[in-house]
This record gives C-alpha cells, sequence and structure tokens, in this order.
C-alpha cells in the first residue's frame, strides 16, 4: 500500500490508539492536516501552541495515556517549547509532533525554520529529525515507547515537509525489536540483595514515613500502596506531584509535604527515622535547606530513574524499579517496622495542634480563597477532576481539596508553569469526559492562556474555572509581603481590568461573579447545574490572605511558619 | 576602577581525580551534541573527548570521555549519560586499569641555532619529526598524558609554537576488568 508520509504519520497514530489531537495547522505541517480529514482522530484546534501543549499534559495526568500535540514549524514549534519543558519536569507522557521545511531548506534560514530538535534537546526524554517517509512509522511507534515507558516524558519527531509529502509502501513496526533503540532497556529486575537490605531498614525502623512522589501515579501503584501502608500502618505523606495517590479521608495520611505542606507532614519527615521514598526526588520544595532535612533518617529510595538516586540526598538503598514493583516486594516479604503507637502519639498530637486553618470569612467579603475551594469541594460530585495554574490558589487547592483518587489532580509541579490550569482542565476533560473538571486559577494565570476557552466552547468542552480574584500575583505579593519588607515591585493587577464576567461571556461561556459568602453558593450552584458550556465565576478574595504553612526559601524544615493563630502555641 | 577579569569558566588542566568514560553511541547526527549538552546542563566538566567509528559495527561510535570527577560523582554523570537514548553501554575506567594514550602535534619554529637543541629533546622524549621545512619542524608524540605534558611543558621555552593535542582514548590494561555500565 502506497502512503504519503502524511498518511502513514496519521496512521502511525491511529496505530497508537491515539484519539485526540491537539494543534494548530501551519505551513510547514499543512500536507499533514490534509488526511486528518478521512482519519476517525478528534482533532481539537487551540488558539495558540502553547495551549496544545498543556491540553496534552492535561489529558495524559487525567487519562495516564500519553498526550499529542501537533504544531507547525518555527513559532509555531517554539510556541509548544514551554508545556514540554514542563512535562519533562514533571515525567509526564507527551508525543509532540512538529511541521518542519524541507529537508533541502533545513539550514538555509528558510521561512518558518527553527532548529526544534536543537532547541529541545534538553527538555525532551528524546526527539526525533525525521529524514524519510519510511521512518516515520518508527518514528512514531518508537516516540510512543519512549514517551510511556520508564521514567515517562515528552518526545518530539520533527517532520519536515518534504518527508510528510513524499510516498512510501506502508509498514509498521512489529515489535520493540524493529524500533531501533539499542541503548533503551527501561526495565530493570529487582535486586534481590538490595531489597533485603530495604527490608532489614523498614524492620528497625521506629519513625518510618512513606514519601510518595509522582512516580507512585506514574506507576498506578495507589492499590499497592495503600495495602502495604494499612498493613504496616506506617504514616503517609503525599507530594505536590502525588495528591491523589492515597486518600487525603485515610487517618494514615499527613498530608503534603514541602514548603506550604502541613506542619504534620514536615515535621514527621524531619522525624523520621527512615523515609520510604517512592518516585520521589528530593525537591528543593519539600527538602527546605538540604544539609538540615531529616537528619536522622535513613532513605530508602525506590526510582525508576538510577540518575535520581544520590542526586540531592544520598541513600541507604536504592531500589531501581518501579514503585508498585517495590511495593509488592514489600508487602511479600511481610515487613513490619517496629511499634510505632510512640511514633503516632507523637503524630496525632501534631495533627491536633496544627492542622490547616483559616480565618472565617466576613458575611460581606471579601471571600477566603480556602474557603471557596472547600465550598467547591463540598457541592461537587466524587471523582471530580482538579486542575490548577501556579501560585497561591495552587497551593491552597492542593491544601483544601479533599483528593481520593488517583489522576485527579493535574498540576505544574517541577516548572511551576502559571498559566496551565485552563488548558489543563480542557485537555483532562477531553479526555474524561465523563468527568466534572474544575480549574482553580488564579487571576494572573487566568490571563495568560484564557483564550484557550474559546476552544473549550468551540469543541464542546465544558469545564468549570474559578478565578480566585485578589487583584495580585498574589505568591509575589506574599512574598514581598514577607521578605521584602512590604515594598510591592509590579505586583498588583486590579479587580476590574480585564471584567472576567464581559470576558467569559465573549468566549461563549457563561460568566458569573461572587463577592460575599451567600452570593458564592449561589453561583457554584448555578455552576454546578451548568454541563453545556464552560462557566468562569470571578471569586473576589483577600488580596491580604497568604499561604501558611509557609518554610522560607533556604530555611530549614524545622523553621516552618505555621498560620498566624496557631503562633506562640509552640 | 579596573573592570574585572572576564571570567572564563574554572580552567581545567589535568583534573585531580579523572576518570575515563568510554562510551558506545549510536552514529546518528547530534548524538555529540545531546553529550556536550548534558554534561553542560548539568555542570560535569569534560576534560577531554574523543570520538571515532566504532571498531566492529558502522552503526555505532565510540567516544571516549574523561571526565573530572571533583565536579560531580561519577555515578551521577554516568547515570546521566545512560538516560541519552542514543548511549548504547558505558565502559568507566579507573586511571588505574587504564591504558591511556594521546597525540601531540607541535609545530616549532626554529633556527640553526635552536634546531639542534629541538631535536635532542625530541629524541629524549621519544617524539618523531614529521615535517620539516627551511623555519621550523614538526615533532609528533604518541604517548602517555604524563609524557605528552612532559613534552608541552619543555617546548615553552621555544617561542611562538603551534601544539595541538587530540585528548585521550583508553582501553582497560590486560588482565584487568572495566566496570561495564549497561
Amino acid at each position: 500500500m502506497q502512503l504519503t508520509g502524511a498518511q502513514a504519520l496519521i496512521k502511525s497514530l491511529e496505530q497508537q490508539g491515539v484519539d485526540t489531537v491537539f494543534g494548530l495547522p501551519g505551513g510547514a505541517i499543512l500536507p499533514v492536516y490534509d488526511p486528518l480529514l478521512d482519519s476517525s482522530l478528534r482533532h481539537i484546534l487551540v488558539r495558540h501552541e502553547q495551549g496544545a501543549g498543556h491540553m496534552a499534559e492535561g489529558y495524559a495526568q487525567a487519562t495516564g495515556r500519553p498526550g499529542v500535540a501537533m504544531v507547525t514549524s518555527g513559532p509555531g514549534a517554539t510556541n509548544i517549547v514551554t508545556p514540554i519543558t514542563n512535562a519533562h519536569m514533571d515525567s509526564t507522557p507527551l508525543v509532540v509532533i512538529t511541521g518542519q521545511v524541507a529537508t533541502a531548506s533545513i539550514g538555509l534560514d528558510a521561512f518558518q525554520e527553527c532548529d526544534i530538535t536543537g532547541i529541545t534537546m534538553g527538555v525532551t526524554k528524546h526527539n526525533f529529525l525525521v529524514q524519510s517517509a519510511h521512518e516515520l512509522p518508527r518514528a512514531v511507534a518508537a516516540a510512543f515507547h519512549l514517551a510511556t515507558t520508564g521514567r515517562p516524558g515528552p518526545v518530539l519527531i520533527d517532520v519536515p515537509k518534504d518527508v510528510a509529502q513524499s510516498t512510501m509502501d506502508w509498514w509498521y513496526p512489529a515489535s520493540v525489536d524493529e524500533y531501533d533503540l539499542p541503548g533503551y532497556r527501561p526495565t530493570i529486575e529487582l535486586d534481590e540483595d538490595l531489597l533485603d537490605r530495604a527490608v532489614a531498614l523498614i524492620a528497625a525502623s521506629r519513625r518510618p514515613v512513606l514519601y510518595v512522589g509522582g512516580g507512585t501515579l506514574k506507576s498506578r501503584a495507589s492499590a499497592e500502596l495503600l495495602a502495604f501502608a494499612e498493613r504496616t500502618r506506617i504514616p503517609v505523606v503525599t507530594t505536590l506531584m502525588a495528591r491523589g495517590a492515597f486518600p487525603d479521608s485515610h487517618p494514615q495520611h499527613l498530608g503534603m509535604p514541602g514548603m506550604h505542606g502541613t506542619y504534620t507532614a514536615v515535621t514527621a519527615m524531619q522525624r523520621s527515622d527512615l523515609l520510604i521514598t517512592l518516585g520521589a526526588r528530593f525537591d528543593d520544595r519539600v527538602t527546605g535547606r538540604i544539609a538540615a532535612f531529616a537528619p536522622e533518617a535513613k532513605v530508602i529510595h525506590v526510582d525508576i530513574d538510577r540518575a535520581e538516586f544520590g542526586k540531592i540526598r544520598r541513600p541507604d538503598v536504592a531500589l531501581q524499579t518501579d514503585v508498585a514493583t517495590a511495593l509488592r516486594a514489600f508487602d511479600q516479604s511481610g515487613v513490619r517496622s517496629q511499634p510505632l503507637d510512640d511514633w503516632w502519639r507523637e503524630l496525632e498530637e501534631w495533627r491536633e495542634r496544627y492542622p490547616l486553618t483559616y480565618e472565617e470569612p466576613e458575611m460581606d467579603g471579601p471571600l477566603r480563597p480556602q474557603h471557596v475551594i472547600q465550598a467547591i469541594a463540598e457541592t461537587t460530585e466524587p471523582g471530580t477532576i482538579v486542575a490548577s495554574g501556579v501560585g497561591q490558589h495552587q497551593m491552597w487547592a492542593a491544601q483544601y481539596w479533599p483528593f481520593e483518587e488517583p489522576n485527579t489532580w493535574i498540576n505544574s509541579g517541577g516548572a511551576g508553569t502559571m498559566g496551565f490550569g485552563v488548558p489543563a482542565a480542557i485537555g483532562a476533560k477531553a479526555g474524561r469526559p465523563d468527568r466534572t473538571v474544575w480549574c482553580i486559577d488564579g487571576d494572573g494565570c487566568f490571563q495568560m492562556t484564557a483564550q484557550e476557552l474559546v476552544t473549550a466552547r468551540s469543541e464542546g468542552i465544558p469545564i468549570k474555572v474559578a478565578i480566585l480574584n485578589n487583584a495580585y500575583l498574589g505568591m509575589v505579593r506574599q512574598w514581598q509581603e514577607m521578605f521584602y519588607d512590604e515594598r510591592y515591585s509590579e505586583v498588583y493587577l486590579s479587580p476590574d481590568l480585564p471584567d472576567y464576567v464581559k470576558w467569559a461571556e465573549a468566549m461563549g461561556c457563561v460568566g458569573l461573579r461572587a463577592t460575599n459568602v451567600k452570593e458564592m453558593a449561589d453561583v457554584i450552584d448555578e455552576a454546578n447545574a451548568i454541563t453545556d458550556v464552560p462557566v468562569v465565576i470571578d471569586f473576589r478574595t483577600d488580596a491580604s490572605e497568604k499561604v501558611f504553612p509557609m518554610v522560607p526559601a533556604g530555611a530549614s524544615n524545622d523553621d516552618i511558619m505555621v498560620h498566624p493563630s496557631q503562633r506562640g502555641a509552640r | 576602577m579596573t573592570p574585572p577579569e572576564p571570567f572564563l569558566g574554572d580552567t581545567v588542566h589535568t583534573p585531580v581525580r579523572h576518570h575515563i568514560l568510554s562510551v558506545l553511541v549510536e552514529n546518528k547526527a547530534g548524538v555529540l551534541a545531546r553529550i556536550a549538552g548534558m554534561f553542560a546542563r548539568r555542570g560535569f566538566n569534560i576534560y577531554s573527548l574523543a570520538v571515532a567509528p566504532a571498531e566492529s559495527d558502522a552503526r555505532f561510535s565510540r567516544v571516549t570521555i574523561v571526565v573530572d570527577a571533583e565536579s560531580a560523582p561519577l555515578e551521577q554523570i554516568v547515570g546521566q549519560l545512560d538516560k541519552l537514548v542514543n548511549v548504547v553501554a558505558i565502559t568507566d575506567l579507573s586511571p588505574q586499569d587504564a591504558l591511556e594514550r594521546e597525540l601531540l602535534l607541535a609545530t616549532v619554529p626554529t633556527e640553526d641555532a635552536t634546531r639542534g637543541q629541538l631535536l635532542d629533546l625530541a629524541a629524549g622524549a621519544g617524539a618523531s619529526i614529521v615535517d620539516v621545512d627551511g623555519t621550523a619542524l614538526t615533532v609528533m608524540l604518541a604517548g602517555t598524558p604524563g609524557a605528552c605534558d612532559a613534552l608541552e611543558r619543555s617546548l615553552e621555552s621555544f617561542p611562538e609554537v603551534e601544539l595541538h593535542r587530540t585528548g585521550r582514548v583508553a582501553l582497560p590494561r590486560l588482565g584487568r576488568t572495566a566496570t561495564h555500565e549497561e
């Protein structure tokens, strides 16, 4: 069967079971958009290529399947570099297809040419510049294999225009052996000696903590985690990337660790004698000052990526495997720690003394952002997916939204990409149309990518967006208030400019506003009743509200600042 | 106030603790850039680097990288290198287990008065004369990095020497086993 490269590319995507592609056409990718008309693939036409990338990430995080984005060369390609970087930092499986100028023009500064494989070398797991139509099926198959196995990540395929236009005899690699990846071996057998040493450390521990990171979600290990934790009674903390991996309602869950983690989660790690680290990477936002982090703890480090071992903290035992395999092996060993009654007594005391807290809002406003998040969570159905941007609202969502199941929390962790929320929520809803999807956003983030709500409306993707509008770049404002003597430099945005309700309406969405508690309850009910079009709510929140607890940047986790109302009690 | 000297990076002469990584890579466009980019991105120092087609199979090349094990733990460097999809195998050679060789070429302007002195020096160092004209000689030394260092130092007394070194290549000494990394 003779196909053009473009047809072969689309057919290869179908072969991989892709159902949705997020993209925007342009010159160099034009040939590939033609056979799309004859394909069963759903293409979602975005308004900016960054939106396509974040949608693909949202899709991937919500479904566990790789997200696919397709854009043109030059600026189309550079516009998607931010989502690629974001996916690389958070190990999200993406396949990004970029158009490229014809092979004969490469290197001649042709119109809309850029060296996107060069640009993305450091922020992809791997990338390909495809040289012939015959190679396209192999590149696609290899890209999906790389993106989804081992430590997942983004893979880019750069397709010159003449490659898409030329013809080839259709073939498709039958197995991994035909992917031509002689240097890629993602699966590693569990080392039994190291496993025994890890089990011995668990058996000797008196103050163990299960330090659960995003790798736990990537390896779909929630059931194994629950089984091991319940059998051993070992307390659990879930990082920002792992929220939902272990139910928040479970009594053994101490909450999120890190800069804005709960007092109990942060302090449990500080006082621990054994961190059972599961697909986590000792990020600086978790450890605080590394020299002062968990000084008495031995470390078991489970990771599929051995380059994480000793990168930040030297492990006592490093197990190179996926989290589910490690947890099953721990469980099969029947290991138990030393009695944990004293440890739990201490943890319960902290939990009782320093719960997450905020001041009740006045009846006539302004709203408390934490209260808004809780009110939305209380009225939405179970299994609702929540996406967020980056900043204060993200931290409050991570703290106050009750996560009960995996893949319900979609956020930008490592890269901290403002504007992630709206497109990621759209991608999540496209992948999980059966679920309600809320985006908890900030006013600063919303303004960066809100135009994708046009995409959402025109494609029939009814997400709900809660803007916690405090008229500031709130997290920067918090730092300037606390660490720069209240010298507010370039952080004020205005609550009324733009008019978020009118903007929402102009994009074909329902726009609502709430300035006090009564209106808040009403608009949330109203939003919950709308299921056919996107809804945007402008919640007017208190600009002076800050995220607590907080470990100041570079400080020791021992110097955690709790909410002002809890100080003095220490 | 005089402006500060421009920062040229930390100049690396032979590092105190170096290791030789013999890296088998796919012979594909951009592979060297991927390796060099990873070292730059992660702040690992490369002391020298040599690339050549691999002995047995045209699909592969062998890259010999002398790394400064002071700049980062060796297992970090190897771990990050191993993550590059085009890297097929890494052999780690510690200096005591490695046979290291390097090639030095130097063109030395000479006058009648200094020519004899240079010829003696070259003979003493085991270097050979590979090119001659009325104004200069080109000497070549294939030897240990230490021998090349010594010859380079002795040539410092001659003016306007043009000197190139290849960077080292290495193989395990016979009877020693290198650490083979998958």
